[in-house]
């Protein structure tokens, strides 16, 4: 199919784009990379009668370091992190996670700051964002505001980025050096995750002594396993079984035809004990 | 409607297109481009897989307006002088088709991954095409021919 007709605009200004988003309020839909948006206009799940599209502003794309901070622009592709050295020093778990998304046509396409002001429980870049601490760069008419990522993701398909503001960046606190692992659980390839785990550790000689776990699909938002990461401060690889196989406890995760929530609660558990070992090396 | 400005296989557009409109229908429409297919609704099989400023895109899943200033390849535009793409013609050779209605998309996708990785492994080269899907070969040639390609490539 395809979407139903809409106006075209392609600014080339943060500015210009929040101009144009005041003025056509609730009827209007912003465009990024479209990996997401361009197949609900085209199945009609949704028929904005202005699309602004965000792939003319040269601002929003790139990665760079602020002091203690990596800032990953809104528009930067899932090719770009990947591409990134910046990205595998510093934020080794969200490459991991990124590696993992769709296939590499979709990952040419697809941003960052789509996929999270997107909000897809089962997307693989909340997790990552979360565990790593992530800060979004939000602005709106009145300027710019700073949300930390667990005050960020609101609800399914939800966030704090309101309908007349953008998403502008990412900011996360660099983690040098830090092991890191993203452990999907699929069953076909290309396949969304059914439960996925973003782990990245910070060890001294075999022991654990910071690690941050997020969870993939375990609820209608990303979650954080806080309880297993300081259970896992002062451990070493001998000891992640019984550790992590709580890391669903207390989560309220979907039942669907790829698993019901008690499995789902299973594979959380299974999935952080492999990631933090993978992520230890 | 939207001016559009596109360099398709080497030759310069200039077209009015109603801002719906998707690249892989301004392709085939517009331009009679009809090498690239379309194969699902969902953007998950790959087949109208063409480059945009070099990288594999999902035509079906960009819109013409995005594509107004850029380059675009097709599996119409990669031989030269009626000669055989080396990726098509190893295609060819490994009998990596039986439909065929993939193909263009694999083609395309598999230049793309030798770009990256010139020596892709068994694996990564099927990693490197699992946003195709062909529903007649199992893959198997498929994999033979880009790992053929890429070694006639070295
Ligand atoms: C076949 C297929 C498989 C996929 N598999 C996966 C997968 O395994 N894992 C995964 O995580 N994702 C997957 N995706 C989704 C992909 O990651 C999308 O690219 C992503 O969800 C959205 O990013 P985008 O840049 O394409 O955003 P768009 O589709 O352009 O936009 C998504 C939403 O965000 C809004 N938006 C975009 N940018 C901004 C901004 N800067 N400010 C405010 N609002 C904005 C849009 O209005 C829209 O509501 C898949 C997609 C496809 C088609
Ligand atoms: S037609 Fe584009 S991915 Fe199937
Ligand atoms: S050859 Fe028929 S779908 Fe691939």
């Amino acid at each position: 199919m395809i979407p139903a007709a809409f106006d075209y605009v392609a600014p080339t200004s943060v500015q210009e784009a929040l101009a144009v988003l005041a003025q056509a309020g609730d009827d209007a839909k912003v465009l990024g990379g479209g990996q997401s948006l361009l197949p609900i206009l085209r199945m009609r799940l949704n028929a904005p009668e202005t699309v602004i599209d965000l792939g003319r502003i040269d601002a929003l794309r790139g990665i760079s370091e602020d002091g203690d901070a990596l800032v990953i622009g809104a528009m930067t592709t899932y090719a770009e992190v990947l591409a990134s050295d910046l990205v595998r020093d510093h934020a080794l778990v969200l490459h991991k996670a990124v590696a993992t998304i769709a296939d590499p046509q979709i990952r040419h396409r697809g941003t960052v700051g789509g996929a999270l002001v997107h909000a897809d429980p089962a997307g693989d870049v909340g997790a990552p964002v979360l565990a790593l601490g992530g800060e979004l760069v939000i602005a709106g008419s009145g300027g710019e505001r700073r949300v930390a990522a667990a005050d960020f993701f609101e609800d399914l398909f939800t966030t704090a980025v309101g309908d007349d503001e953008l998403l502008v960046a990412v900011r996360i606190p660099k983690h040098t050096g830090w092991g890191a692992a993203y452990e999907k659980f699929v069953r076909v390839a290309q396949q969304w995750s059914i439960v996925a785990v973003a782990a990245t550790v910070r060890a001294e000689g075999g022991t654990i002594t910071q690690a941050r776990i997020g969870l993939t699909n375990m609820g209608s938002t990303p979650l954080r396993a806080t309880a297993v990461e300081d259970a896992l401060v002062g451990k070493g690889a001998g000891d992640l079984a019984a550790i992590c196989a709580s890391a669903g406890a207390g989560t309220n995760p979907p039942s669907d035809l790829n698993g019901d929530a008690d499995y789902r609660r299973h594979l959380a558990g299974v999935l952080t004990r492999r990631a933090v070992a993978a992520a230890l090396g | 409607m939207t001016r559009i400005n596109v360099t398709v296989d080497g030759v310069k557009y200039s077209d009015e297109v109603e801002p719906r409109t998707l690249l892989v229908h301004y392709l085939r429409e517009t331009l009679g481009k009809v090498g690239t297919v379309v194969g699902c609704d969902t953007s998950n099989c790959g087949a109208c897989t063409v480059h945009l400023d070099g990288r594999s895109v999902k035509s079906c899943n960009v819109l013409a307006v995005q594509a107004d200033g850029h380059e675009v390849t097709t599996i119409e535009g990669i031989g030269s002088g009626g000669e055989l793409h080396p990726m098509q013609k190893a295609f060819h050779e490994n009998h990596a088709l039986q439909c065929g209605f993939c193909t263009p998309g694999m083609i395309m996708q598999a230049i793309d991954l030798l770009k990256d990785n010139p020596d892709p492994s068994e694996h990564e080269i099927r990693e490197g095409l699992e946003g195709n899907l062909c529903r007649c070969t199992g893959y198997h040639n498929i994999v033979k021919a880009v790992a053929a390609a890429a070694k006639a490539g070295e």
